[in-house]
């Protein structure tokens, strides 16, 4: 990226101020994340930097916002020892939140890890019929417009069975909306693209030889499967499992269209205290947030070197 | 015998010998059938391997579209619920003048509905056409529930005067037929007059049209903005040593990683008007205390956040296209004469089309469709079609007509994915 030995003095001005313009573009990626970092801190419920946060007196910062996210909703929060923490625990809003965030998570990403490292890998056989058109089928819940898709699931986990009645069966079963499983089953359908595509991608360079010598050495397909493929495309695995939970975490259209109070999860506090009164806490909830990203983003890209360390693919 | 000796000749009429003349395995099975079979074989196991997947996402996810866009143009909320004054629209030809018949059906219709506490439904759908209805119907049911007397007209003209308004009739006749294409054309600001006719709605009424020319506006506008604040990030990453653009590249994978939400509310605290932006403005003397920037709860708000979000969408395609350049192509031209513009524009900017292709599509069409940071950034003006969709679903209650605009989206969301699937190739969809 050197200025090249030919290049002309109006040039050079061109390459330095090019450079000045790509740095300030990487400073509208990140600043907006790490400001509010620094902000969450604030001694006052503002949204900017106080003249005491600016001259670095301690007076300025304080974890008042952090510590009103453990207590909001809490019922006695001026216990102490065990009682504040159980209290915490059972009633304050944002840790049920985190619960519920963390549970669908978890079992939406199973859901999808499981069925999308299965399609994937019978996507990517060369002997696969209609491989482009399903493939688009699968994708799809990436592109539809969230709120579409959020409308459909709406009617249909009102009430599951009804397509049953075309087929003249009993249409009167359990609704799934407001339930954890319905919520479970829209968050794996809205994460099942990004396994198939991150699985799909390292299967790419898979060398399916592999298979074939593990069979004519005896190997029968349960056996080739968990010691010869899976190994392999783990780090494939892993990191669509982690989009999937991300998608699962951060989704909130799907969850307010059909989730009841009871799967209140921590998108759905945040739009809700987005919408009303916004306070610092917010804040402080979204720098917790950065925090998981920047681990997130450091594990995916470790998968991701391994994953071509073993596959043997020279890093791009 | 001269076959005999020579062992190729053998084979060959061995192998012809044996019936047909085609090739077998060794239980005799003609190879060409044999090889059919573990094809088809093969097929069906990798099928078997994906359908577990495309029945979950056909269940969960394409059916449950596919169902509420019927809502689009089926709605019996009204022929479901008044099946005689339905049958009189049927039998009398638009522009009949209801008869004492048509009111007796309306009666009589009214007071079942109201016995079988659905005058509400039936209330709902007519109210869709004529606001303020809904509570005509449910007060009327009401009254008729003590029973009335013919002439039902007069009877009915008596609890009510609104019973006498043509446009209630006219909307009665367009609901007496659960099957109408009336949702389509008020999402297209039109309307069906008395006489059947199309005729647009009146002019402060005409929100659909503008609000689908607004969303594709902006959805462009976001493209061309992530396009010239992406390509100079993309370039400079892909010709700088990997060790320096891997580092680099973090700053642009952290934005994806990072929760939506979380970076709309970093942008609504940046650009409120007592926010850090503004702020830092005052700060610098470019504007006075009292003249701070309204730059959210508008449009400026939906097109800064949005950019800020969709730019990662915009780079990664870039990147992996301007990867695969040879940097030797830019450096022959300029030994050949060309300056620097000319390369880049005759000779590097071609090359990078995939890429662009790509990423604009993509951008586009997420852009098209979001809902979250309009409705959290965007106040009034800065509002996309998708919060109109999902006002009509949790406010006004016209699911009909959430489901015609939803609809149109989506056309027009398939038709681009179509075109991307076209041009670059799902499976060439990558993430981070």
């Amino acid at each position: 990226m050197a200025v090249p030995t030919y290049a002309t003095p109006l040039e050079r001005i061109w390459h330095y101020s090019y450079l000045v313009i790509c740095g300030l573009i990487f400073f509208f990626l990140i600043a907006p994340i790490v400001v509010i970092i620094p902000l969450s801190f604030n001694a006052e419920p503002y949204f900017t930097f106080t003249d005491r946060m600016l001259s670095f007196d301690p007076e300025g910062y304080s974890t008042r916002w952090y510590r009103s996210l453990l207590t909001f909703g809490m019922q006695n929060p001026d216990a102490t020892g065990w009682a504040f923490w159980s209290d915490a625990w059972n009633n304050a809003n944002w840790v049920k939140a985190a619960k519920n965030s963390i549970i669908i998570g978890v079992f939406s990403t199973i859901l999808a890890t499981v069925l999308g490292t299965l399609a994937a890998l019978g996507l990517s056989r060369p002997e696969m019929p209609f491989r482009r058109a399903i493939m688009a089928i699968l994708i799809s819940p990436m592109i539809v417009p969230l709120i579409i898709t959020a409308t459909g699931m709406f009617f249909f986990y009102s009430n599951p069975c009804e397509l049953l009645g075309i087929v003249g069966l009993p249409t009167n079963c359990g609704r799934l909306a407001g339930t954890y499983l319905g919520v479970i089953l829209a968050h794996a359908t809205l994460g099942i693209p990004f396994v198939i595509i991150t699985v799909t991608a390292t299967l790419v360079g898979f060398d399916q030889s592999l298979n074939r010598a593990a069979a004519s050495l005896g190997a029968n397909p349960r056996t080739t499967f968990f010691r010869v493929t899976m190994p392999l495309i783990l780090p494939g695995v892993i990191s669509g499992a982690l989009f999937a939970f991300v998608t699962s975490f951060d989704e909130v259209v799907a969850v307010l269209f059909i989730a009841g109070p009871e799967q209140q999860t921590i998108p759905r506090q945040m739009w809700n205290g987005i919408r009303e009164q916004i306070s610092p806490a917010i804040l402080a909830v979204a720098t917790l947030l950065v925090i998981f990203s920047i681990a997130l983003l450091t594990t995916v890209e470790l998968l991701r070197r391994r994953s071509e360390r073993i596959r043997g693919v020279t890093p791009r | 015998m001269a076959n005999a000796l020579d062992p190729h000749a053998a084979i060959a009429t061995t192998a012809t010998g044996l019936t047909d003349g085609a090739l077998r395995t060794t239980d005799g099975m003609p190879l060409v059938r044999a090889l059919a079979r573990s094809q088809k074989r093969a097929r069906r196991r990798a099928f078997l391997l994906v359908l577990p997947l495309l029945a979950f996402i056909l269940i969960t996810f394409v059916v449950p579209i596919g169902q509420m866009l019927q809502r689009s143009f089926y709605n019996d909320g009204f022929s479901a619920h008044m099946p005689q004054l339905s049958q009189w629209f049927d039998d009398n030809p638009r522009g009949a003048e209801p008869d004492e018949a048509a009111w007796a059906a309306l009666a009589t219709d009214l007071q079942a509905a109201a016995e079988a506490r659905t005058i509400g439904i039936v209330g709902t759908r007519i109210n869709y056409d004529v606001p303020g209805t809904r509570s005509l119907f449910t007060s009327t049911g009401r009254q008729v529930r003590r029973g009335l007397e013919p002439p039902y007209q007069a009877a009915l003209l008596d609890i009510n005067d609104d019973w006498g308004s043509p446009a209630l009739w006219s909307a009665m006749r367009e609901a007496s037929s659960p099957v109408t294409s009336n949702f389509y054309l008020a999402a297209v600001d039109r309307t069906r007059a008395d006489d059947g006719s199309i005729a647009p709605v009146e002019e402060r009424q005409q929100v659909y049209v503008m609000l689908f020319m607004r969303t594709f506006w902006l959805s462009l506008v976001i493209t061309a903005t992530t396009f010239l604040l992406g390509f100079p990030i993309a370039h400079l990453l892909a010709t700088l040593p990997m060790r320096k653009s891997n580092l680099l590249m973090i700053l642009v994978l952290l934005p994806f990683w990072t929760s939506l939400l979380v970076r709309t509310t970093s942008w609504m605290v940046l650009l409120q008007q007592q926010g850090v932006i503004n702020d830092i403005l005052v700060w610098l003397g470019v504007i006075g205390g009292s003249q701070r920037l309204q730059m959210i709860y508008n449009q400026t708000g939906t097109i800064i956040a949005m950019t800020h979000i969709l730019l990662p969408f915009m780079i990664l395609p870039l990147y992996s296209v301007m990867r695969t350049i040879n940097p030797s192509y830019v450096r022959a031209a300029r030994s050949l004469g060309a300056t620097s513009w000319t390369a880049f524009r005759r000779v590097y900017f071609p090359q990078t089309l995939p890429g662009l292709g790509a990423g604009a599509l993509l951008v586009f069409i997420l852009a098209v469709g979001y809902y979250i940071t309009p409705a959290l950034v965007g106040g009034s003006s800065g509002q996309l079609i998708s919060n109109m969709i999902a006002m009509h679903m949790t406010d006004t209650l016209n699911w009909s007509m959430a489901a015609a605009l939803a609809a149109l989206l989506l056309g027009a969301v398939l038709l681009l994915y179509w075109v991307y699937d076209r041009m670059v190739g799902i499976d060439n969809l990558k993430l981070g």
